[in-house]
């Protein structure tokens, strides 16, 4: 078992991902600062994507672009999630952009970034 | 530097939170043992092997992202949209001040100027070559923001007129849609392919999909500088 979890590239950017998304979900759910958790939040969207381009990743195939005579289809690897990554990374900038204006909005109002400390304020 | 007593450092509820984090990720490393990598199958095998047919774009990806896959393409645009807008209508009514702090180096302000010219024609590269090589619309789009980025932090008291960034939005998106409006009426579908498919590494081929993906690029990049240009300065 170990010798197949060495030999394939998979596993060790599978472990990758599983550190990129305990981290961002640690983060997450134990700082009180909002603009941590936001950051957090990124990783484990960075996480996310890296996951999808690891399903789609067949070890030894190339991207899936016919540049050259004589490329095939079956040289290459999985194309959708590649799709969906593409634009799941520029979506992902606009909403932490969105999330970092709400958050500006709220030190305003409540002169804090704490969350605990925004939850025992009223109104 | 702020001591932090170690009681505090190391909550219960963090461990607790850390231990089940831990737990679920080896949960998930055991899930990699059951995926089979080894060949691509179902709709992506049909992707790939009918690609060049269906569309004459030497991009797989691009052909997903626009032609199979377009209706998807416009409801992502449409979240990055709403996204900008919001994050417009969330700033709006702060007094912006765009005095900086620390000046920056005279070689940055007069070198900025002129590169800010190559990042828009390479951005523009790699979202017109789009269908042929590793790029666009997104990427293009992403990398003219950068470039705005460029001036507005080199540069003080620089100004992105919003009317042309409005304009330059709304026809984008008009683009993408009247584009798919006109598959509709003349094939039956929309975003059906109506224009000739050429051949396969011309600059000119692959039907709607350079039309299309020029337009996402602009779209793209003016809603990102937009966004930028919002971040920027923000005073209360």
């Amino acid at each position: 078992m170990i010798e197949r979890f060495l030999m394939n590239t998979h596993y060790i950017v599978l472990i990758g991902v599983i550190l990129l998304l305990i981290i961002g979900f640690f983060g997450a759910l134990t700082k009180r600062n909002l603009i941590k958790i936001l950051i957090a939040l990124g990783i484990a969207d960075t996480g996310v994507n890296l996951f999808f381009i690891t399903i789609g990743y067949i070890s030894g195939k190339t991207a899936p672009i016919f540049s050259k005579n004589g490329l095939t289809a079956s040289q290459m690897v999985d194309p959708v999630p590649q799709a969906l990554v593409l634009t799941a990374i520029v979506i992902g900038v606009a909403v932490l952009a969105l999330g970092l204006s709400i958050i500006i909005r709220v030190y305003e109002h409540y002169g804090t970034l704490n969350v605990s400390r925004i939850k025992r304020m009223r109104g | 530097m702020k001591r932090v007593s170690l009681k505090k450092r190391f909550r219960v509820k963090n461990i607790f939170v850390f231990v089940v984090l831990v737990y679920l990720g080896f949960q998930m490393l055991s899930l990699g043992f059951l995926l089979d990598l080894k060949d691509v199958k179902g709709v992506a095998k049909y992707y790939l092997e009918n690609d060049i047919k269906d569309t004459q774009s030497a991009n797989v990806v691009t052909s997903i992202v626009v032609n199979y896959r377009g209706f998807d393409t416009l409801g992502e645009v449409t979240v990055l949209f709403l996204a900008a807008t919001g994050l417009g209508a969330i700033l709006s009514g702060y007094r912006k001040v765009k005095k900086q702090k620390i000046l920056a180096n005279t070689m940055l302000q007069y070198g900025s100027k002129p590169l800010l010219a190559i990042i828009i024609l390479f951005g523009a590269y790699i979202f017109i070559h789009g269908h042929l090589s590793p790029g666009g619309g997104f990427q293009g789009g992403t990398v003219i923001a950068t470039g705005f980025l460029l001036m507005l932090l080199a540069l003080e008291g620089y100004e992105i007129k919003h009317g042309y960034i409005k304009w330059t939005e709304s026809l984008a998106g008009l683009t993408f849609v009247t584009v798919g409006l006109f598959g509709l009426f003349l094939l039956g579908s929309f975003l059906a392919d109506f224009l000739p498919l050429g051949k396969v590494g011309n600059l000119f081929s692959s039907g709607v999909i350079p039309i299309i993906y020029v337009a996402v690029g602009f779209k793209v990049g003016s809603e990102l500088t937009g966004l930028l240009d919002n971040m920027m300065g923000v005073v209360e």
